[in-house]
């Protein structure tokens, strides 16, 4: 019975926690990790900073969002797998309740004139959001002739060629993996 | 049926998106726009929309389609759908994540992955770039060739500010401002 009771309080805190982060980050993404760190390193102690920086590995290395992925993994340590589904369902809960609240008021809301004036504006503003973010992460890909060919051919298939993107992402892990074999089998023959 | 539909289109974008942020940017597109659920203009106007609000891109935007094409039960699904994939995946490598992370396969695969993402977004760029400067859209008739100095003028601006790291929600409504001020100006 205790067990019992000791256990939904920590699903409760879990999902309380990531309702916190979840409604607190705005924009998604790295801009979440410091405070997730802060609510679960710092305040309450469910893992420790090096978690905090193989979760962010691991993030880069699965597909799907980083809050999700972190939620899950936090969720999974502390509380099984029902403490990811009470971290994840918690990290989701705030954006789904208010991007569910604005859809019913963007649809009216488009058709104003300053509204129309606003969005012309923005659209060029998210245009400059969207080609520094390509910055930041053609600043962190190793250089060499490999990622080159790779950027240039997921760059041209995508953007002119019209060729499905999952196609695109699918044939580049391939080409990475393969190319990475080459690479450590002529290492692995010249010792 | 609708709701299936939302829930595999959703979980293919959210198991093919490395990376967080906009690397979601261009699967959302292609799916999206495939479906008609959404075109070039609503999607940019939707990042908007999301980097103004708490959560991440990829559930924002299936919470807003999912509602958009099939009410509460589609956005239900559709975000749903887009969490799936990666909620698995942890739960399978919760236990062993530093043998999952050191593992050559997975180093290999990401070597490929890493670059692509960057190409896909530079391809994102193009498709918004275009949306912003040759509109084929009937809803921003005054903003044609004075326009387009308008939207540079903001792209300029918003991208000199965003490379000196000013938050991102005071970039969009900065652009929301110079956007109304330029419509009444013409």
């Amino acid at each position: 019975m205790k067990e019992n009771e000791k256990k939904s309080r920590i699903l409760l805190q879990l999902f309380i926690t990531f309702m916190k982060i979840g409604t607190f980050t705005f924009g998604g993404g790295y801009a979440m990790i410091p405070l997730i760190q802060r609510e679960t390193v710092v305040k309450r102690k469910w893992v420790d900073d090096e978690d905090i920086l193989n979760i962010v590995a691991i993030a880069e290395s699965t597909p799907g969002p980083i809050a999700i992925n972190t939620s899950t993994f936090v969720g999974y340590r502390v509380g099984g797998f029902w403490g990811a589904v009470v971290g994840t369902a918690g990290m989701i809960l705030p954006s789904f309740v208010i991007i569910l609240a604005i859809s019913f008021v963007l649809k009216r809301f488009q058709d104003i004139q300053i509204v129309k004036y606003a969005f012309n504006g923005i659209r060029a503003g998210v245009l400059a959001l969207i080609i520094r973010a390509l910055w930041l992460m053609y600043k962190n890909v190793k250089k060499s002739a490999v990622t080159y060919i790779v950027m240039a051919a997921a760059f041209v298939l995508c953007a002119f060629a019209d060729v499905n993107v999952i196609i695109v992402i699918a044939c580049c892990a391939l080409f990475g993996l393969i190319t990475s074999y080459i690479k450590t089998g002529k290492e692995k023959q010249n010792i | 049926m609708i709701y299936i539909r939302l829930l595999w289109t959703f979980f293919k974008i959210g198991a093919f998106t490395f990376g967080g942020g906009y690397a979601m940017l261009p699967l959302v597109e292609s799916e999206v726009m495939a479906h008609g659920w959404m075109d070039e203009q609503d999607i940019v106007n939707f990042i908007a929309v999301s980097e103004s609000t708490p959560g991440s891109f990829a559930i924002n935007v299936a919470t807003y389609v999912g509602e958009e094409v099939a009410g509460i039960a589609g956005s239900v699904c559709a975000t749903l759908g887009v969490v799936l994939p990666s909620f698995i995946i942890i739960l399978i490598i919760a236990g062993c994540y530093k043998k999952f992370r050191d593992s050559g396969i997975i180093k290999g695969c990401m070597s490929g992955l890493k670059p692509a993402v960057v190409g896909l977004i530079g391809a994102s760029v193009i498709s918004v770039g275009r949306e912003v400067f040759i509109p084929d859209g009937l809803a921003v008739e005054i903003f044609k060739a004075a326009g387009t100095y308008v939207s540079a003028g903001i792209l300029v601006i918003a991208l000199i500010l965003s490379f000196k790291k000013v938050h991102p929600i005071i970039i969009i409504i900065l652009s929301a401002i110079l956007g109304i001020a330029a419509g009444y100006i013409a």
